[in-house]
Formats: C-alpha cells, structure tokens, sequence
C-alpha cells in the first residue's frame, strides 16, 4: 500500500476497491438480467439509426446505446445526436 | 405441519452447507424437530460438516428409489434427544440425474409431516441438481459473500428461484469482514441488498471457529463463544419469527481503527 493510499484510508477518504466492484456488478447484471448479447444490442442500434434516419439527420458516429438500472427499473437510455431535420417532415 | 426451505448459492464454496448444518442445529436446539437434506448427490458433504459420516447406511436415492423408507434412511444426531434432528445423505456413487424434481415434492411432503423443519441443502449450479433440491421447497434462503462472483450468481437464483414460485427468497451474507467494509475494500450490507432487492435474514462475519468446528464436525452454532455462531443463532431466532436486530459485527479494533476514531472518521 503506497503511504498517500494509507494515508487516505486513516483518515476515511473512499479510495478502497469497493466502488470498482460495485460498478463491474452493476454493469455485468444489467446484461445477466436482460439477456441481451453484445450482439443484439449491435443489432438493435442499426435498426434505431435506420428508423431515426427516416426523420432526423444523426451524428452515427457519436451514437450511444445501452442499458441502465435506476432502482428495481431498466432503461434502455440512447442518446443520438442530431444535425438537423429532414425538410419533408416539417409541417 | 413443517417448513420447507431450501439453501441455495449458485456459486460454490460460500458456505451453504455450513449454513445449513449451523442452522437445523440451531433450530433443534430450540426444540424444533429438524430433517437435512442433502441434495448434492456425487458430492455430498453435509454429512462430514455434521460429523455424522461414519453412521450412514442408506442415503437419498436409497429413499426416493424406494429401496427403503425415509424414516430407516435418517440418521439421527445424538448430540438432540429422541431423534430431533436428523439427515439424510446424498447418494456419493451417483449421479444427480439419480433423484428427479417429482420423487423431491413427494420426499418433503412426506416429511413435513412430522418434522417442524425441513432444510435442504442446494448443490452449486443451475442444473438438474437446484431443480431438484427447489422442487419441494416452499421458501428459499440464497447464501452470498461479498464478492462480484457471488453476488452475479445470487442474483440469477433469485431469478430462476421467482421462475420456479418461490417468491421472496431471503439472504444471507456471509464471511463480512467488517473491517475490510470500514476501509472501502469489501461491499457493506446496504451495497448487496441494494444489488440483490431482496430482504437480509442475516450477516455471518467471517470466523475462524468455523474452521475450527467443521474439523472437528461439530456445528459452530453450538459453540456460545462463536461468532459467527451467534449471528445463526439470531437467523434461526428470525426463521422462528423473532425479531432480533443484526449483531454489532465491529471486530476487536487494532490501531488504525482506533486513530481513525480519534479523527471522529470511524
């Protein structure tokens, strides 16, 4: 243990691994629980960008899709940049 | 008319046995009747954590088979008076394809009947062997430590065991190191129950008695100085409807604990 880590630790600043393992379960039971593979996550976002495309310009590339917990509940949280909107859809 | 209740992990190696033998000898002890079962056939154990290993004759598949009747199978603890607690053995030379989840309702419908427990200790896994031993049970305990890889493997029991209509499983969180959670480094109680969203029917602190009592096969619940013994005897007070508050867990406190007590960050 380096002296600054020790040092930390006598004086109760949270520098312990706890949060690490807290964030790494959180993150792997979001996947356990909803039983979605790498894959069809993949999936799933090609198909957002194909149907969100039909209406809106989008930044693809800075794209975001996954899951997240809040509670007991599950989002599936994108967040999608957008350029501009397409000129047929204004009304 | 008893209890059936299954303890189950899903990782292997957090104490289910040893939660098992600890609690039907502390529910004995308070004058239950009490039947073990132990249901991880080809590698049973319950048996030797109960120092019970050199009395077994027949064991669950002899039973579920009909071979012979449960009452000739169960061996009788004789540390209890007339029988009160006793176990059935799991079958070492088979495998767990031997028993099926039918054969398990009709075995603990039959002992309920005159037993005021049934404990059933759970093999590791998902298979064949947790279907069996969930099968009869009516309430589940699930038994974690305060690790990733056994929280990961208690929350999807809880899944499977809500998936097989056994609402409301309670935990146990074994082997907290309380001091390990002081310094940041081990999950607390809040942090698992948080993860897990089910209610806490006890923390065992890690002990080293426990070595100690399953050496010599003798449950450390009987031990009155144990600590860990303490905290089942408090989880067998609760089962009985008691409600009695968790145990302090702080262990005897070294240096840094008490300077850091002095920094009023304790």
């Amino acid at each position: 243990m380096a002296m600054i880590d020790f040092i930390n630790r006598v004086f109760g600043k949270e520098t312990g691994s706890k949060s690490i393992a807290k964030e790494r379960l959180r993150l792997v039971l979001v996947h356990d629980r909803c039983n979605i593979s790498p894959e069809i996550l993949d999936d799933l976002k090609e198909d957002l960008i194909r149907v969100i495309s039909k209406y809106l310009e989008i930044d693809v590339r800075s794209l975001d899709v996954s899951f997240s917990q809040e509670d007991q509940a599950m989002a599936l949280v994108a967040n999608i940049p957008v350029i501009g909107v397409k000129r047929q859809n204004q009304t | 008319m008893g209890e059936v209740i299954v303890i189950t992990s899903g990782k292997g190696g957090v104490g289910k046995t040893t939660t098992t033998a600890n609690l039907g000898t502390g529910l004995a002890s308070l004058g239950y009747k009490v039947v073990l079962i132990d249901t991880d056939i080809g590698l049973r154990n319950l048996d030797v954590v109960m120092g019970l290993e050199n009395r077994i004759v027949y064991d669950i598949v002899d039973v579920t088979s009909g071979k012979v009747t449960a009452s000739k199978a169960l061996i009788k603890d004789k540390r209890f008076p007339d029988g009160r607690l006793s176990l059935l053995p799991a079958a070492q030379t088979k495998d767990k394809t031997a028993v099926n989840p039918t054969q398990m309702v009709k075995l603990c419908e039959e002992l309920k009947q005159e037993y005021d427990f049934v404990l059933i200790d759970c093999p590791a896994g998902i298979e064949q062997g947790f279907k069996n031993a969930v099968a009869g049970a009516e309430k589940a305990i699930v038994v974690t430590t305060p690790e990733v890889s056994a929280i990961r493997d208690a929350d999807r029991i809880v899944g499977l065991l809500e998936a097989s209509d056994l609402k409301n499983p309670r935990l146990i969180i074994n082997r907290l190191r309380p001091t390990m959670v002081r310094q940041g480094d081990m999950m607390s109680i809040e942090d698992m129950v948080d993860i897990l969203a089910i209610d806490v029917i006890g923390v065992v602190p890690e002990d080293d008695t426990i070595v100690i009592s399953t050496n010599k096969g003798e449950p450390a619940i009987l031990d009155p100085k144990s600590r860990a013994g303490q905290a089942y005897r408090n989880i067998t007070q609760r089962i009985t409807g008691h409600d009695v508050p968790l145990m302090n867990l702080d262990e005897p406190q070294g240096l840094v604990d008490k300077l850091r007590k002095i920094f009023g960050k304790g």
